[in-house]
């Protein structure tokens, strides 16, 4: 049985179309990871799964019930870690997760037990009854790692897991998360804007952008569709070039985000001098070459047609604003 | 899963709160006891005792000071679910397998619990000074009257708060609602006197119910008490238990 089916499955924040009917199937046991940028609408998606949104149009399936009819079941079954800080400051970290425990009603051994272990796993039991205002947002994040996981549910939703931490801390939450997968066999759904992270982590990628699914598939398989090397050239005026370069028979397709031109060509290092005559040839400058092997990077502009780091603050700044006119924040 | 349990962990969680948050601990205790030092001693010293009546100001006055301390603090508990909102953690309350009436019964009975005691403490110092209830009747009596209107006043607090989410809108928007109710309330002179109107909006309000309970529990029946006590509580207890119906339905639908 699937984790997690979904059916058309859209939301709409008035004229603003979040989620845009996602057909998705993801397998127990898996790492899958939803690569978008910012107001892709992957908080959005991941927060119908688990109930805190209610859809618009479709339907889907946790853990076996409609998040519709089977809210409760559901959320008795699912952990979550929400993109935004979610801890009460003004309790310790011990009493944070005390809370949690007594809310998903385990018992006084059960929570003490589970607590010493998750505060282990995450290495904050030096800091366990400090309160967590006193914490560093790394630890935050840490402390809020360990609370979704203390009730030990089937299906844990990540939503930005290593946003705005250190390289250091990252690494470490990486490794927690291959490890709850391979070892506790826990379903894992995050969401990242951080490449290699998808790249680093999941079985699979949905890469999503403007509330659909664009490309889904193993980081492997997404690499190997692109077919050869990427040749960025910077050069002056490259929209004039992007067409001559498209008539060279060398080119398989060619691309300018911000600017730059990219080239995708079956073998990089002989195609460079070819291109950079072709260039001159029509009176151009070429300023720099690059040569990539391809990333889940240029699997991202090739279906998206930008780049990922170019972030779209503005529409992630108009589903909130949206979102909040209709008190959904 | 027990409902006992999730009620008393958020329960617990606002105890904790109390307790660490000293600076509110102390405005909330102080504030009432400056009303009673300087208005009801004040008053009492300028007027004296109430026409008709051998009952001092600050005598009459202590009931509707412990029922402006209730409603004030009660109102407000409304305040910490927008901070809930605000800082990410209802998301978390919202996403535990508990039904919504949980939450909000547990946010009654803390808020309920703050507001009492601060009330208690006003009761302790009122017979610190010779004003007290004649016997352990009437002092069932005035917790029963406490009870009720703190359970009507943070359920109203708490489902003006489950639909909106500004923490610092919540006071400014919840003083409209709590002047009128504590002025009309006959907390701060006799309604019976007053005129035709005055006396009208203050049936209207349920607070008076609460605070003509108090006075009568406190000083006995006299000719200052509106209603007889039976039909404070009866009237009372009704707004209490639709306020507690009305703030679950609107809480259900609460958004993180």
């Amino acid at each position: 049985m699937p984790a997690i089916v979904t059916r058309g499955l859209t939301k709409k924040f008035g004229d603003l179309v979040a989620v845009d009917h996602i057909d998705l199937e993801i397998e127990e046991g898996e790492l899958f990871g939803l690569l978008g940028p910012n107001g892709a609408g992957k908080t959005t998606f991941i927060h119908m799964l688990s109930t805190i949104l209610p859809p618009t149009e479709g339907t889907a399936k946790v853990a076996g019930s409609d998040i519709r009819e089977g809210a409760d079941s559901i959320r008795a079954a699912i952990g979550i870690v929400f993109q935004d800080p979610s801890l009460d400051n003004r309790l310790t970290g011990r009493e944070n997760l005390d809370f949690h425990g007594r809310m998903y009603g385990l018992t006084k051994e059960q929570r003490d037990e589970r607590i010493s272990k998750v505060l282990e796993l995450v290495g904050l039991k030096d800091r366990a009854d400090s309160l967590v205002e006193t914490y560093s947002s790394g630890m935050k994040r840490r402390l809020e790692m360990a609370r979704g996981l203390m009730h030990r549910p089937k299906i844990l939703f990540l939503d930005e897991p290593t946003l705005g931490l250190d390289a250091q801390t990252r690494r470490s939450i990486w490794d927690y998360i291959r490890m709850l997968n391979d070892i506790e066999n826990v379903t894992i759904i995050l969401t990242t804007h951080y490449i290699e992270e998808a790249d680093y982590l999941c079985n699979r990628v949905a890469i999503i952008d403007h509330g659909k699914i664009v490309a889904l598939d193993k980081p492997g398989a997404l690499k190997d569709r692109l077919k050869g090397d990427v040749v960025s050239i910077n050069i002056s005026d490259p929209e004039k070039y992007l067409s001559i370069f498209r008539k060279s028979k060398l080119v398989k397709g060619a691309k300018i985000v911000d600017g730059t031109l990219y080239l995708q060509v079956s073998s990089g290092e002989r195609a460079i001098p070819k291109l950079i005559d072709l260039a001159n040839k029509h009176g151009g400058q070429v300023h720099t070459v690059s040569l990539s092997r391809p990333t889940l990077e240029d699997v991202f502009i090739h279906y998206t047609g930008r780049a990922i780091r170019e972030e779209a603050p503005s529409n992630q700044a108009r589903i909130a604003r949206i979102a909040k006119a209709h008190g959904l924040r | 899963m027990a409902a006992g349990q999730v009620i008393y962990t958020l329960w617990l969680r606002e105890m904790k709160w109390l307790i660490r948050a000293k600076s509110r601990l102390v405005a909330s205790i102080v504030q009432p006891f400056l009303w009673l030092a300087i208005i009801g001693v004040g008053m009492s010293s300028t007027f004296g005792t109430i026409p008709g009546t051998n009952i001092t100001f600050l005598q009459f006055m202590i009931s509707g000071v412990i029922g402006m301390t209730l409603l004030f603090s009660s109102t407000m508990v409304g305040v910490s679910v927008l901070w809930d909102k605000q800082f990410g953690f209802m998301k978390e309350i919202l996403v535990a397998p508990v039904s919504r009436t949980q939450i909000m019964l547990g946010k009654v009975l803390g808020g309920m619990t703050t507001s009492i005691l601060q009330g208690l403490l006003l009761l302790v110092a009122a017979a610190a000074i010779g004003i007290r209830p004649s016997g352990i009747v009437e002092l069932l009596q005035v917790l029963v009257f406490m009870v009720l209107i703190s359970a009507s006043f943070v359920s109203i607090g708490l489902a003006f708060a489950s639909r909106m989410e500004d923490p610092i809108a919540f006071p400014i928007v919840m003083n409209f609602l709590i002047m009128p109710l504590f002025f009309l309330s006959g907390g701060m002179y006799v309604a019976n006197t007053a005129p035709g109107w005055l006396s009208f909006l203050s049936r209207l309000d349920p607070l008076t119910y609460g605070v003509d309970g108090i006075r009568t529990a406190i000083l006995g029946t006299s000719p200052l008490s509106q209603f007889p006590i039976w039909l404070d509580f009866a009237v009372l207890g009704v707004f209490a238990v639709v306020m507690i119906l009305l703030g679950g339905y609107l809480f259900r639908k609460i958004k993180a």
